[in-house]
């Protein structure tokens, strides 16, 4: 049967988010592989939940990794921004409709119906993540790069408060993903449209 | 040990580094924006690579290679790495080592008397310094952050002769791509000539207004403030100019080769 409604998602968005998603899993388990060298919070990750079985794969897969994930992010920023899908999809963001949806959430009167259209909590979460990414590069580059991007580096803090913002960024994107991936499962329309289009 | 030094054995030899110095040689600005060109499909055939090992421990290396020509590209050997004062040095300084266990009572014990730094490979004359010879050369000062691959990082202050002062003085061919360092304890790491001759590149004889600690790297280290923690040997015993690549010890095992800052 022809569907002649337009995509809920067009291609380029459903591209760069999978392979986001793949880029990101990869930076987090490397990323932790690396953390368990010199924890930045006093506990250790199981190495199970890492990737790259100890301090030099998990750099070589960080280091990696983090160009697709650069690039990739590039793509989707740009498209966002420059086609209008982020100012019509993510904005605005009102507090107060976003503690009304909260509550209508919590009570399950949450309509999903129309997929293509976000609610306030979807709009503060998909915006917060979007940040938290962005971010999470920056953070990371200021400690790849401490002497060729010292004001980076000043504009954070310090070395070690760099490292611990971009330990705290990856935590910010683990919470969205526990919330997302729990969402999209439970509105299984949602992720179909992440993958067909609509 | 008298002049000229053998040349210590260091695990950095065989194919592995064959290899890497065929992939890691050319790296001129050209060659670093052709593989830029050349990324995407990179960066695809690692992730179609994953379910085979091998090819993804060789992709992950092809990229590793590639960072080392990004980070050369990066790095503006005008830029000097933030200096620290008095107050926020590090007391006391972190220990490290290749060697297990990571003990500083295995720290090799080196006679100043009988010590030679060989000065090998591109220079006009090998040969080995003395540490009284070391030691009359005019000598700088900074507080510096030494930042380890593992994530902590300490600042330290380290007295002792600039490196590219030093290598003029030895009579280094400084058109030469790479400094390869090799210590008395069988460490060994190696540099680029930009980094080698970056202004804050320093020969260090004096840690905290003291001599070297034996635990610190008695009686000459290489300060690299651009560089991660491992890329700064310590009881250095031979200096080589070269247009080979040589690799290192952690390098072998996987950590990045240029590791700049």
């Amino acid at each position: 049967m022809k569907n002649d409604r337009p995509a809920v998602h067009p291609l380029v968005v459903r591209v760069t988010h999978w392979v986001n998603a793949l880029c990101v899993i990869v930076m987090i388990l490397s990323g932790l592989a690396i953390h368990n060298a010199y924890p930045t919070l006093p506990f250790t990750i199981p190495p199970a939940l890492t990737l790259g079985g100890g301090l030099i794969g998990g750099l070589r897969w960080h280091f990696a990794a983090m160009w697709l994930l650069v690039l990739n992010g590039l793509v989707y920023l740009v498209y966002g921004l420059a086609s209008g899908r982020f100012a019509r999809k993510l904005w605005p963001i009102s507090p107060r409709a976003v503690v009304t949806d909260l509550r209508a959430f919590v009570a399950g009167r949450l309509s999903h119906d129309d997929i293509g259209r976000y609610n306030a909590v979807q709009r503060l979460l998909y915006a917060g993540v979007i940040l938290a990414l962005v971010f999470a590069v920056a953070s990371g580059l200021a400690i790849w790069k401490p002497v060729q991007l010292r004001g980076l580096v000043m504009a954070l803090g310090d070395f070690d408060r760099a490292r611990l913002l971009h330990f705290w960024a990856m935590a910010a994107i683990v919470l969205f993903l526990l919330v997302h991936v729990t969402m999209a499962l439970a509105v299984p329309r949602s992720l179909g449209a992440m993958i067909r289009g609509r | 040990m008298n002049a000229p030094l053998p040349k210590l054995p260091h695990p950095d030899s065989g194919a592995i580094l064959r290899e890497a110095a065929r992939r890691a040689s050319p790296w001129s600005r050209r060659q670093f924006l052709r593989d830029m060109l050349g990324l995407g499909s990179l960066t695809l055939l690692t992730g179609c690579d994953i379910v085979d090992g091998m090819s993804a421990e060789a992709a992950l290396g092809r990229m590793s290679d590639f960072n080392d020509r990004v980070q050369a590209f990066l790095f503006d050997p005008e830029r000097l790495a933030p200096e620290y004062p008095e107050r926020m040095i590090t007391r006391p300084f972190p220990f490290n080592s290749f060697y297990t266990p990571n003990v500083p009572e295995k720290a090799p014990v080196i006679d100043p008397a009988t010590y030679r730094l060989a000065v090998t490979g591109l220079v006009d004359a090998p040969r080995g310094w003395t540490l009284e010879e070391l030691n009359a050369l005019p000598r700088v000062t900074q507080i510096t952050r030494h930042v380890c691959i593992e994530g902590w990082s300490a600042i330290g202050k380290f007295t002792g002769v600039r490196f590219s002062d030093f290598l003029r003085r030895a009579g280094a061919d400084l058109t030469a791509k790479y400094v390869t360092l090799r210590c008395e304890d069988g460490y060994a790491t190696s540099i680029d000539m930009a980094s080698a001759l970056h202004a804050q590149t320093q020969l260090t004889l004096m840690m905290d207004g003291v001599p070297l600690p034996r635990a610190h790297g008695f009686p000459v280290k290489l300060r690299v403030p651009t560089k991660l923690g491992f890329k700064n040997p310590k009881h250095l015993v031979e200096i080589e100019i070269g247009n080979d690549y040589t690799g290192g010890y952690w390098e072998t095992y996987g950590y990045n080769w240029f590791s700049g800052l």
